[in-house]
């Protein structure tokens, strides 16, 4: 294995300049060595940033189509048994007859904007996307440890996406019991649920090899001198995430394949004894099962998997603030404690989403203290953020500008989630927009936004080009504006108690006509989010041939992925780089620049007191 | 430029552990909670059920006694394979992971045998929470003994070619999979208490 010390950085990379042979490509430089052709190149490739960039374009595709999914539930929201103008005469009879949305499709929409914008739109993107083209690239590794099982890994991903997508197309529509498919529910409902689970099954599948392949990385290839503290906040958050993944996600499998057999070998694991259905009784089943039983195993994995969701934003928005600062990250160890904190308490506090399924008080009271526990470690990684701006020298850049947005958009998330977490507010506030609110707030102007953050951030490294920083404002603020203005009157209205999952919107109830005309606020927002959503797509492709080119290092980082060339061939690396310090020396006193990249030796820089 | 992954056969110095050992204990992991749920499953349902059946009348304990012998006796036979090849003696690991694939065929054809009873019988997972849970925890650990064969099948076949190109790789795989072996033994040896003793 070849050992090499690089005291200059970028050893391998191409010179400023060089000739256009990465103008007309797709950002992978696949077609290095001519002999692999086209379909190993660019399709079925071991590469990890090859696959990343799958998973990325993949899972950005999955999050456009969600967000379209809501774009409809909204308008029907704020106009229940109107007609959509234009759009609804694209739908059959079965769906929107006239235009007019039927209650079936719209359960049918909920569950899939669900389900779509968590597993197939969200973790593929910041797990495998992200997290596929930039882990190895910071560890100074060549490539994952099993590359052909990260490509198994996206084709898994790709084709249970295919199945979920199918499920629309089969009779009775797509899975119509929320994205959390509660029994009873869920195992007398058409043919989509099926579909659902086995989808599911295949999206399980796809994490679970990613997960065991990035904590060997993770813990087997990182660069000589590349120690535990010495690894960016990035891979320590992906770690714990890979974790989460690894050991939460089994008993979900479990619960789905239990679910098939109640679907179709009438087993009775979550259907109770004497279930009346349509006036009549369900005697083709034995009964005595618990549909409890389904609750617990579902949200073991689906709390934890709320982190999934968080921890990767963090990451980005850690190094992006890192860089933007061009200062070191304020708590460092704090963090990387809390983020292992995290992800241990994630898996004791799954019952607070079961507050009113009658468990009782002792169970109540427990995952009521294990929730209010794990604020704490969340809290912290939030100030260090917070904290790390003190006396920074600030750089607005465009991804700057998303990190910098997430951290009071994430602060509202998160202390939203409190009265949650005590049993007795979520009396008042359990199944209500308050809860939409608390969790898109975390999620959308969250992770979204720390996702917008990292592609602006490393699409130079991937592309060798800059996205454009005018449409990167044009894309920011209305998109910021937009966010609020969706999320925030959720939590008005869930105070006044508005229900979760009403397909009128609420109209029929008196307790909900006060606040019925944020309902038109919100769509109105939706819509306009959407159409800010286009100058970032055009930018995205547009940039690809035409943006700005840079060298390796356009964002003067100190990480090791920006010693490798922008896009780094096979291999990444001419020699495996050594490591000497640590990822956020920047302005350190006595330094000529005001960054010192991990690889350079030179003097040790002065510590902190 | 190399894209060669280091620590695919020999080990890192400060875990000591190469990648794939590493690889498969956390799959192990995600079994563990795999099976663990379904464990947690039993629990509650049994608990929150009026009235449950004692293994012994429904089951065929004797058969499932043999059964038992029978994987603990391939895992034997699974770590003479790996210890064969330590010793360099290619022949016996041949006759050792012979004998596991058999035994694994003769774990199979005692469940098929009670699995056709039972329907035989009108005993359906549809029958009871009991034996829906007999069924599925029984079933799962059916198709991993049969994953588990077919990787054996693999290297005592086609797979074994690698032994004359990097005998040291193909040491590591055999072990590798001995690991996942002795796993779906050790399933058994909590399935078969739990569901035919209690």
């Amino acid at each position: 294995m070849a050992q090499g010390d690089t005291h200059q950085q970028g050893s391998g990379s191409a010179p400023e300049g060089a000739p256009e042979h990465d103008a007309h490509h797709a950002p992978d430089h696949g077609s290095d060595h001519g002999e692999a052709g086209f379909w190993r190149t660019y399709v079925f490739s071991v590469d990890h940033k090859v696959i990343g960039i799958q998973y990325t374009i993949t899972g950005f595709l999955f999050l456009l189509f969600g967000f379209c999914l809501m774009l409809l539930m909204r308008w029907q929201i704020a106009n229940p048994g109107e007609a959509l103008p234009v759009i609804g005469r694209w739908f059959g009879d079965d769906t929107m007859p006239g235009g007019i949305m039927l209650p079936e499709f719209y359960n049918q929409l909920g569950a899939m904007h669900g389900t779509i914008m968590v597993f197939l739109g969200v973790v593929p993107l910041a797990f495998g996307g992200f997290g596929n083209y930039v882990v190895p690239l910071q560890i100074g590794a060549p490539d994952m440890a099993f590359p052909r099982l990260n490509m198994a890994s996206y084709w898994v991903y790709f084709v249970g996406g295919i199945v979920m997508l199918a499920s629309f197309f089969v009779p009775g529509g797509a899975a119509q019991s929320g994205w959390t498919s509660y029994p009873p529910l869920a195992v007398i409902n058409p043919t989509g649920q099926t579909v659902w689970l086995f989808g599911m099954a295949l999206l399980i599948t796809s994490s679970l090899l990613g997960s065991v392949n990035f904590i060997t990385t993770i813990v087997q290839l990182r660069a000589p001198g590349l120690t535990w503290t010495r690894l960016p906040f990035f891979v320590w958050a992906q770690l714990v995430t890979a974790f989460l993944l690894l050991l939460a996600f089994p008993p979900l499998e479990a619960a789905a394949f239990m679910q098939l057999m109640d679907r179709l070998a009438d087993t009775s694991f979550f259907l109770p004894s004497g279930l009346v259905v349509g006036g009549a009784v369900l005697d083709q089943v034995s009964g005595g099962g618990s549909p409890i039983l389904w609750q617990h195993l579902f949200w073991f994995l689906a709390h934890p998997e709320v982190y999934v969701l968080i921890l990767p934003a963090m990451g980005i928005v850690a190094e992006v603030i890192a860089n933007n600062t061009r200062k070191p990250l304020w708590g460092y160890s704090s963090m990387v404690y809390s983020v292992w904190a995290i992800g241990f308490m994630s898996f004791i506090v799954w019952a607070h989403h079961m507050f009113l399924t009658g468990m009782g008080t002792v169970m109540n009271a427990f995952f009521q203290t294990t929730t209010m526990i794990i604020s704490v470690p969340s809290v912290i990684i939030l100030t260090c953020l917070i904290l790390s701006l003190w006396g920074g020298s600030i750089r607005f850049s465009v991804p700057m500008l998303f990190a910098l947005a997430f951290l009071p958009m994430f602060g509202i998330g998160g202390l939203t989630g409190l009265p949650l977490g005590l049993a007795a507010a979520d009396i008042h506030l359990h199944d209500t927009y308050y809860v939409i609110g608390h969790f898109h707030y975390v999620v959308a102007p969250g992770t979204i936004f720390a996702l917008f953050a990292g592609i602006y951030y490393w699409f130079p490294k991937a592309t060798g080009r800059k996205m454009s920083t005018w449409l990167g404002h044009l894309h920011f603020w209305p998109s910021f504006v937009a966010m609020n203005l969706i999320f925030f009157p959720m939590f008005i209205q869930g105070m006044q108690g508005m229900q979760r999952r009403l397909f009128d919107g609420g109209a029929t109830y008196a307790h909900t006509q006060g606040v019925l005309h944020w309902n038109t606020v919100i769509m109105v927002a939706a819509w306009t989010m959407a159409l800010f959503q286009l100058p970032f797509i055009f930018n995205f492709f547009w940039s690809i041939w035409k943006g700005e080119k840079v060298s390796e290092n356009p964002w003067q980082a100190t990480t090791l992925e920006w010693q490798a060339p922008s896009p780094p061939p096979h291999g990444n690396f001419a020699q495996v780089p050594s490591v000497h310090r640590g990822p956020y020396d920047y302005s350190v006193p006595g330094a000529d620049r005001d960054f010192t990249p991990q690889t350079d030796r030179g003097p040790e820089p002065i510590p902190a007191e | 430029m190399s894209s060669v992954i280091p620590y695919t056969v020999e080990a890192r110095p400060d875990t000591g552990l190469n990648n794939v050992k590493i690889g498969i204990w956390l799959f192990l992991a995600s079994e563990v909670m795999l099976f663990g749920a379904l464990f947690a499953s039993y629990i509650l349902l049994r608990v929150g059920a009026p009235t449950w059946p004692r293994g012994a009348d429904i089951l065929n304990v004797p058969l499932a006694t043999v059964n038992t012998l029978v994987l603990i006796s391939s895992s034997v036979t699974m770590v003479m394979s790996w210890a064969s090849l330590v010793k360099k003696d290619f022949g016996r690991f041949r006759l050792f992971m012979g004998g596991t694939v058999l035994l694994g065929f003769v774990f199979l054809g005692i469940k098929y045998i009670e699995y056709s009873t039972k329907f035989h019988h009108g005993l359906l997972p549809s029958s009871s929470t009991f034996l829906a849970i007999y069924f599925t925890l029984t079933g799962l650990h059916g198709l991993h003994v049969i994953g588990g064969m077919a990787v054996n099948a693999y290297l005592w076949g086609p797979g074994a070619s690698m032994w004359k190109q990097n005998p040291q790789q193909f040491t590591n795989r055999v072990e590798t999979a001995g690991l996942f072996w002795h796993f779906v033994d050790l399933v058994w040896i909590f399935l078969f208490p739990v569901l035919y003793l209690l």
